[in-house]
């Protein structure tokens, strides 16, 4: 029996994240409307865009190749994989020992790796500057979110995430340095992965913010609307993981009760919306920067990840 | 497994050699050489994974040759085996790229009389068990690769590589042979059970480690000594690159691990301190390195020193965690490093046999003149993708694996009680993590300006697939990279023998008992990592989606020109190329590692001339190094250079005062 109710909140929680994700874009983009005096659209208009997308015909560039076609399938599912083994609402999921942090934050490294391969098949110059700056920025930024993940693994002595939300959900770790350097560093790095102002501009398709748009550029129909699926889901996945790790209050313990898991799905949900409407304000307050700027910014992410792993080489209560 | 079980392969490898010199000129003789070397190999093959598997105590064996006081002596043992099958694995994997790809080489006598022989000369350092046949055979082993270096000497820039890789061999045999000597001590033990016996005063011992690092690292391409192995593997025919990045430097490994962890005795804490150090930044800068690469087969031969990095790191961690009697965490940095060394000897054979095959089919190894090879050569291309995913340590492939086992053993090293180590490792777990997100980076240009985009030009729009027997050694490496990432526990619990006999007999717990074969290192952090499901779950939900996609909502594709926002270019030359991909890491790493500058002649309105761009580079390693050295060499050697002309009483009084001098020496110090 435990081991069903195990399976159904695993299953659950993928199907949760898949369908929740749209919505947060849709929110994310409704407050930023809002802060800019804007009406605009429904926070229902990305689940709108999906269908027509995916009802529309693909059309394929000439020296396109098989490996087009395969990648949007493919970085589909491996950011689903990876959003599926965050903890949301219930931590001690069901597949939580199949990958641990490391293994998530590679598992996005391999849906980089493929969609800055797809930006490049075509042969057009503006799927290579995307494909070139978005490995630029990922040189950093990966390591940068490995960082955090090795501060948190040397809290709470293990890279399972499960664990590590257990962890600090239930040990009283309290305020440390290190917790708040790991925080700034995964923040600044999920703003970067994701694509949002300062490091790039998801709204626009003006040619100077172009990293992630553009390497996308020569897709359309079906394999468009799975991209920008996958995109939505990997922002549900880092808002997700700072909640997961840094608010874990709320979140059901395993085998909790039903009652729990309710409580622990309103929590999520309510930290899914802040999340997202800080994101907005931040947007909204802050302007693009220049792209070699950004490896400052995401440099100074790689600086406060070492740091806070340093502190805790040096004592284990920093 | 007997150790006799050895000497019929190598019989067979250096006997075919042997007939090579006379018959390689015949028509055919490519088929016999490359056949028999792969019989050779997978007999040896098949020998040493017994030995491996079934961990029997070590066989030896003495042959009347040699020094006539001392013999050859032979020893297989769990470490040696392990190097055994790696390099028969190479051996059996590029004979068979060979028999296909040996057609195309314009000179079959520069190739064939020393392929078998390189082979041979592999095995026989690996099984030497004194330090002459060590030395010997090393020395043979270096000399053949040269042989093979200078196959194409006419072309140009080979024979400087043939020179410099020459040199380095030389000195980097010279630091080996310090090191036994040092080993051997005053009474001259030159048995590698004398020297095991041995004691040594800790200054001797970091001596030895010292000439080691030197030895051995200059083989395997540790910064600053990697100078060569860019300029000499490239060099080469491709199929021999592949034993040179892949197979040659995990022998330097070898030699390392044997005289440092075998030989040596109980490590102090600063060697690992060292060894970690140097591992970092032969790490980044490697990748650095590669990255800044035009030249397919350079890019790959820049990769094997990050690679060497990384494999030096595992073994740095380990010597940290051994000094400080954490046998455990030892254990697991010493797995993570063997598995390193067998991923990249598959994942890196299986490139530059990739790049051999764009090599025969367009006759071009600058990516600027490729693009587009994935129409004309699928299957290839299909094997260069699972090789750069695989050395781009993505799951579920093998390449992530040890990595994560490297990133595992990094952080449980807060153990460690020195506070130099406490500041060190994390700043090398850093680098580690930098350098990973660099090499993806690196293979997505390597893979992405090769075989995707456009043809460049007419010899890429006109390739062929290459032949079906170098495309079977391809997957078959393919193969082994998925297999090894998805199965990792079995690889790991066929290394316990050789980390237990270098660990004081603790090893990784078993992981083949793990339900559903996961991968669990240390049992009390429960880290775990399952690769098999990984790839399942991805294989399903992409194909789930797939299906759903297809069956509900549309299926239709049309084929258009490309979009490119409205102004697609016909010019094939508009198309990023490798270098303006690494662009913008030239300038965020490379403006201070390299000095890179770029430097734009605009011509002024009216001009009708192009605009030109001109980057230039700069190497520290030989700013810093290698020309301020040969510079002295030179003003010293000019300096000497008038005591040719002397007289011959000028020559006698050299002579007589050069022999009071020495007595004089003598006598003070006795």
């Amino acid at each position: 029996m435990a081991l069903i109710i195990d399976w159904l909140v695993q299953g659950f929680q993928m199907l949760l994240v898949l369908a929740l994700c749209p919505l947060l874009i849709g929110f994310v983009r409704k407050v930023k409307a809002r802060l800019l005096r804007r009406r605009g659209a429904s926070v229902l208009q990305p689940y709108r865009d999906l269908r027509r997308l995916l009802l529309k015909e693909v059309v394929l560039a000439e020296s396109a190749s098989w490996l087009f076609r395969v990648v949007p399938y493919l970085v589909f599912s491996a950011v689903w994989v990876a959003a599926a083994l965050v903890p949301t609402f219930a931590s001690g999921l069901a597949f939580n020992w199949t990958a641990d942090l490391i293994a998530i934050v590679a598992l996005l490294g391999s849906a980089r790796f493929f969609l800055a391969l797809a930006g490049l098949d075509v042969g057009a110059s503006f799927g290579g500057i995307g494909s070139s700056r978005e490995m630029m920025i990922a040189s950093l930024a990966e390591p940068a979110m490995l960082m955090m993940v090795f501060t948190l693994s040397l809290l709470a002595g293990t890279t399972q995430l499960s664990s590590v939300a257990q962890y600090l959900l239930t040990d009283g770790v309290g305020l440390r340095v290190s917790l708040l350097l790991a925080m700034l560093a995964l923040f600044i790095v999920a703003i970067a992965e994701n694509g949002r102002i300062p490091v790039d501009n998801p709204a626009t398709h003006l040619e100077l913010t172009m990293v992630h748009e553009a390497m996308v550029l020569e897709y359309s129909g079906r394999h468009l609307a799975l991209i920008e699926l996958a995109a939505a889901l990997k922002l549900t996945l880092y808002l997700s993981l700072l909640a997961c790790v840094f608010t874990p209050w709320g979140m059901a313990e395993a085998q909790a009760g039903w009652s729990a898991y309710l409580l622990g799905l309103l929590a999520y949900l309510a930290k899914l919306a802040v999340g997202g409407f800080l994101l907005a304000v931040f947007e909204t307050g802050i302007a693009k920067m220049r792209v070699f700027r950004v490896d400052e910014f995401l440099g100074a992410a790689l600086m406060l990840g070492l740091l806070g792993i340093l502190l805790l080489f040096v004592s284990r209560s920093l | 497994m007997p150790l006799y079980w050895f000497l019929g392969p190598l019989a067979g490898l250096l006997g075919v050699g042997c007939y090579a010199l006379v018959g390689s000129r015949r028509p055919r003789s490519d088929a016999i050489v490359y056949g028999i070397s792969f019989l050779c190999s997978v007999l040896a093959l098949g020998a040493s994974l017994t030995h491996l598997l079934t961990a029997p105590a070590a066989s030896t064996l003495t042959l009347p040759l040699g020094l006539p006081w001392s013999g050859v002596h032979l020893r297989v043992d769990a470490l040696s085996a392990f190097f055994l099958v790696i390099v028969n694995l190479g051996g059996a994997v590029t004979s068979w790229y060979g028999l296909g790809h040996g057609r195309h080489e314009q000179a079959p006598e520069r190739v064939l009389p020393f392929f078998p022989a390189f082979l041979a000369a592999m095995n026989l350092v690996l099984l030497a068990d004194d330090a002459f046949t060590f030395l010997l055979t090393w020395e043979f082993m270096s000399l053949m690769s040269w042989a093979l270096v200078m196959a194409h000497h006419r072309q140009a820039g080979n024979a400087h590589a043939g020179y410099v890789y020459l040199l380095m061999a030389g000195m980097g045999t010279m630091a080996l042979l310090l090191a036994f000597g040092v080993l051997a001590g005053a009474d001259g033990g030159y048995h590698f059970a004398d020297m095991r016996a041995g004691l040594l005063s800790q200054q001797a011992a970091a001596l030895v480690l010292v000439l080691t690092l030197v030895g051995a690292g200059s083989k395997a391409g540790l910064f600053p000594l990697h100078v060569w192995l860019p300029l000499a593997h490239p060099a080469a025919p491709s199929h021999v690159s592949a034993l040179m990045s892949g197979v040659m430097t995990k022998v330097a490994v070898y030699g390392f691990m044997r005289i440092v962890f075998d030989l040596l005795g109980e490590p102090a804490w600063w060697w690992g301190a060292v060894v970690l150090a140097l591992g970092a930044v032969t790490a980044v800068l490697g990748v650095l390195y590669a990255l800044m690469q035009h030249d397919l087969k350079r890019l790959l031969a820049y990769h094997t020193v990050e690679n060497i990095g990384i494999i030096f790191i595992g073994l740095g961690l380990a010597l940290a965690f051994q000094a400080n009697y954490l046998n455990d965490g030892a254990a697991l940095a010493l797995s993570a490093a063997l598995f390193h060394v067998f991923n990249h000897s598959l994942f890196k054979s299986l490139l530059f046999l990739g790049s051999g095959s764009v090599l025969s089919a367009t006759g071009e190894r600058d990516m600027e003149r490729l693009g587009g090879l994935i129409h004309r050569m699928p299957w290839t291309a299909l094997a260069f993708l699972i090789g750069s995913a695989a050395i781009s340590a993505l799951p579920p492939l093998n390449g992530f694996v040890s990595e994560w086992l490297t990133f595992q053993a990094i952080l449980i090293s807060p153990e460690l009680p020195q506070w130099l180590l406490k500041f060190l490792v994390p700043a090398v777990g850093a680098a580690l993590a930098l350098s990973a997100a660099l090499a993806g980076a690196c293979f997505v240009k390597a893979f992405g300006i090769t075989f995707l985009g456009r043809p460049r030009t007419p010899a890429a729009a006109q390739a062929e697939e290459t032949d079906t027997r170098s495309l079977t050694a391809l997957f078959v490496l393919a193969a082994l990279c998925v297999l090894a990432g998805i199965l990792p526990g079995l690889v790991i619990d066929a290394l316990a023998p050789v980390v237990a006999s270098l660990n004081g007999a603790v090893r990784l717990a078993a992981q083949a008992s793990q339900p559903w074969l996961t991968l669990v290192p240390l049992a009390e952090a429960k880290n775990s990592y399952n690769g098999m499901l990984v790839l399942l779950f991805i294989v399903f939900s992409g194909f789930l989606s797939a299906l759903l996609i297809h069956r509900l909502a549309s299926r239709d594709a049309r084929r258009g020109s490309a979009w490119d926002c409205g102004f697609p270019d016909d010019n094939p030359a508009g198309q990023y190329t490798a270098g303006s991909f690494a662009q913008p890491i030239r300038r965020m790493f490379g403006s201070v590692v390299f000095q890179a500058r770029e430097r734009v002649d605009m011509p002024a309105p009216g001009d009708l001339r192009p605009a030109r761009m001109t980057v230039s580079l700069r190497d520290p390693a030989w700013d810093y190094g290698y020309l301020p050295l040969i510079q002295v060499v030179n003003t010293v050697a000019g300096r000497l250079n008038h005591l040719q002309f002397l007289t011959v009483r000028r020559y006698l009084t050299l002579v007589f005062s050069a022999l009071i001098l020495l007595l004089l020496g003598l006598a003070i110090w006795r």
